[in-house]
C-alpha cells in the first residue's frame, strides 16, 4: 500500500514536470489576471457598484460581442480598421525602413535631421490631421496617411538607431573582406539594426491602429472600429460599445504578439 | 644569467629591422611599410616608421601596452587610415590583394544572422565564386581545420574556441595572401588555445600563408613565430626582431626546449628594457 502510494506520488511528479502540462499550467498562470478582472467586473454590474446605465455585464457584454461578431456587422467594422491599420503600417515601413538605414548608416546626415524627426515625432499625430486633411481631402487616404505618419517616425527612429549601434567588428569583419559600401549595409548595417527595427515595428502597429480608431471616430467615415464605439456610444448601445472596445484591444494586443512571434523568429539571435 | 644570453645570441639570429638589410633569400619581404606616420589626436603613435614582414613567415608582433600592436596590424589591413607612409604587398597596393582577418572578438565578428557555413562562404561570395566552386572550398576547409561540429549550426550555438575556428576558417576561405591575427585567442581558456594553436600551424604548414599575429602572451608568440617583432613604447619604434628557427611542426614539447626558452627569454628582456626606458 505504501509502496503505491509512493509509485503514484512519484508518478504524478513526472506527468506535472511533463512539457505539456507545464505549458498548460503557465497558460493557466496567464490566465489568472484576466480572470479576476472579470470576475470583479461582473461584480461590480450585479452588485450595482456602478450604475447599471454606465456598466452592462461581462455576460451581457460577450453576448452582444458574440452577436455582433456572428451576424457580421462586427466583423465588418473590424475589417475596416485592420484594413486602414495595415495600410498605414505597410506604408510605413515600406518608406522608413530603408530611409532609416540610409540616415542611420550617414550619421552627419541623421544629426542635421534629428530635430526634426525629435520634434515630429513628440507631435501628436492627431493634432496633424487638419494638415492631412487639407492635403489628401476627407477620404480615407487622409486617416491611412497620417496614421502612417506618426508610425513611420517611430519606425524611422528606431531603425536609425538600430544602424547606428550597429558593432563595428561586424562592420570592419565585411569591409575587410571586400564589402562595398552598399554591400555592408545591406548584409551587416540591415540585419544588425533587426533588433531595434522590431522595438519601431511594434510601437509603429501601435500608434498606426491608435490614429485608425481616432480618425474613424472624428473624421466622417462610415465604418470601422472607432466610428463603431462613437455610434454605440451615441446611440447609448453601451453593451455595443464596451464589445467593440474590447474588439480593438483584441486587435492590438493580436498585433503585438504577431511582430513579438515574428522577431523571435526572425531575429533568433537576438539577446545571444 | 648572464651565460643565457651569451648562448642567444650565438643561438638566435638577431637582425635590426632594416628596410634593406634584410637578405633577400632567408627573408624576401612580403609587406613594405615605409615612412609610415599615424598620431591620435596630435599624439604621435608611429614617427618614421618603416619595416619589412617576410613572405610565407610567422611574425609575431609583441610590445608594451599602448604602443599600438593592435593598431600597426590595423593599418596594414586598411582598417585604420595612416596619416602618411606607404604600405605595400609585393609592391601592390591594399586594394590588389586579398587579405584575411581574424578579430580578437569572434562573437562580435561573425554575423549571428547567418550559419557558419554561410559565414565562411560569405568573403567567397563576395568575391563572386559561383555555388559549386564554393562548395568544393567549404569542403576543403573542413577537412584542412578536421572540423567535428555541424556547421549548419549558428554562431552562437558554439562553444568560443569553435566559433574562433570558424571566423579563421572565413578569413582562410579565399585563399588570402596574408593572414592577420588579432590577440586570437585572448578571449579563450588555455584548453582551448592550445588546441587553436595547434589547428593555426598546420594550416601554416599547408599553406604557407604569409602571416601576422598580434600577441599579448610571449610564450604563444614565440611558440608560434619565424619572427618575433618587438616594438618599443610610443612613438613606437622596433626594438628588436628575433628569429626563431625551430622547424615545424612543434609540439608542446617545443615549450621545454633551450632554443624556444632562450628566445623567449632573449625577447623577454628585449620587453623589459622597453617598458622600463
Amino acid at each position: 500500500m505504501k509502496v503505491n502510494a509512493v509509485n503514484s506520488s512519484s508518478r504524478l511528479r513526472t506527468i506535472l514536470a511533463s512539457r505539456s502540462v507545464q505549458r498548460i499550467m503557465s497558460v493557466l498562470h496567464a490566465l489568472i489576471g484576466p480572470s479576476i478582472l472579470i470576475i470583479l467586473w461582473w461584480f461590480a454590474a450585479e452588485g450595482d457598484w456602478v450604475s447599471r446605465t454606465l456598466l452592462p455585464g461581462p455576460i451581457e457584454t460577450f453576448a452582444s460581442f458574440g452577436k455582433n461578431i456572428l451576424n457580421g456587422e462586427m466583423l465588418h467594422d473590424s475589417y475596416f480598421t485592420l484594413y486602414r491599420t495595415a495600410y498605414a503600417f505597410f506604408l510605413a515601413t515600406v518608406i522608413a525602413v530603408p530611409l532609416g538605414i540610409i540616415l542611420g548608416a550617414n550619421t552627419k546626415v541623421y544629426r542635421s535631421f534629428e530635430v526634426v524627426i525629435e520634434f515630429f515625432r513628440s507631435t501628436p499625430a492627431t493634432a496633424i490631421f487638419p494638415l492631412f486633411l487639407l492635403l489628401f481631402g476627407i477620404g480615407d487616404f487622409a486617416k491611412i496617411s497620417v496614421a502612417a505618419f506618426a508610425a513611420g517616425l517611430v519606425i524611422l527612429f528606431n531603425v536609425a538607431y538600430g544602424v547606428m549601434n550597429a558593432r563595428q567588428t561586424r562592420i570592419q569583419a565585411a569591409r575587410v573582406m571586400g564589402a562595398s559600401r552598399p554591400r555592408v549595409l545591406i548584409d551587416v548595417l540591415f540585419f544588425e539594426s533587426l533588433t531595434s527595427t522590431f522595438v519601431g515595428l511594434r510601437m509603429g502597429v501601435s500608434i498606426a491602429l491608435v490614429v485608425v480608431i481616432v480618425a474613424e471616430m472624428f473624421i466622417g467615415t462610415n465604418d470601422g472600429l472607432g466610428h463603431r464605439i462613437i455610434d454605440a456610444q451615441q446611440i447609448y448601445d453601451l453593451e455595443d460599445m464596451y464589445a467593440s472596445i474590447l474588439a480593438t484591444g483584441a486587435m492590438g494586443y493580436g498585433f503585438n504578439l504577431l511582430f513579438l512571434g515574428l522577431e523571435k523568429w526572425l531575429v533568433h539571435w537576438s539577446g545571444r | 644569467m648572464k651565460e643565457a644570453s651569451k648562448l642567444d645570441i650565438g643561438d638566435c639570429a638577431d637582425v635590426k629591422a632594416d628596410v634593406n638589410g634584410l637578405p633577400e633569400d632567408v627573408h624576401a619581404p612580403h609587406i613594405t611599410i615605409k615612412h609610415l606616420n599615424k598620431a591620435f589626436v596630435g599624439v604621435p603613435l608611429y614617427e618614421d616608421f618603416s619595416l619589412n614582414l617576410p613572405k610565407g613567415k610567422i611574425t609575431c608582433i609583441f610590445g608594451p601596452n599602448g604602443c599600438g600592436k593592435s593598431t600597426l596590424i590595423n593599418m596594414i589591413a586598411g582598417l585604420m587610415p595612416i596619416d602618411s607612409g606607404s604600405i605595400l604587398f609585393d609592391g601592390k597596393e591594399l586594394k590588389e590583394t586579398n587579405i584575411g582577418y581574424v578579430f580578437q572578438n569572434y562573437r562580435d565578428a561573425l554575423f549571428p544572422w547567418m550559419t557558419c557555413k554561410k559565414n565562411i562562404a560569405y568573403p567567397l561570395k563576395i568575391l563572386g565564386w559561383n555555388k559549386v566552386k564554393i562548395e568544393k572550398r567549404l569542403k576543403e576547409l573542413m577537412e584542412m581545420f578536421e572540423i567535428s561540429f555541424d556547421l549548419r549550426r549558428y554562431p552562437y550555438e558554439l562553444s568560443g574556441g569553435q566559433a574562433q575556428l570558424v571566423s579563421i576558417m572565413r578569413a582562410i576561405a579565399p585563399k588570402p595572401e596574408v593572414l592577420f591575427l588579432d590577440e586570437p585567442f585572448s578571449a579563450l581558456d588555455y584548453e582551448m588555445t592550445l588546441s587553436i594553436r595547434e589547428t593555426l600551424q598546420r594550416i601554416f604548414i599547408d599553406t604557407g600563408v604569409t602571416t601576422v599575429v598580434v600577441s599579448h602572451d610571449l610564450e604563444e608568440a614565440v611558440w608560434l613565430a619565424d619572427d618575433i617583432l618587438l616594438l618599443t613604447k610610443r612613438p613606437t619604434q622596433v626594438a628588436e626582431l628575433i628569429q626563431y628557427t625551430e622547424a615545424r611542426p612543434r609540439s608542446s614539447a617545443t615549450l621545454a626546449e633551450p632554443l624556444f626558452i632562450n628566445t623567449k627569454v632573449r625577447s623577454l628582456e628585449v620587453f623589459q628594457r622597453e617598458v622600463r626606458r
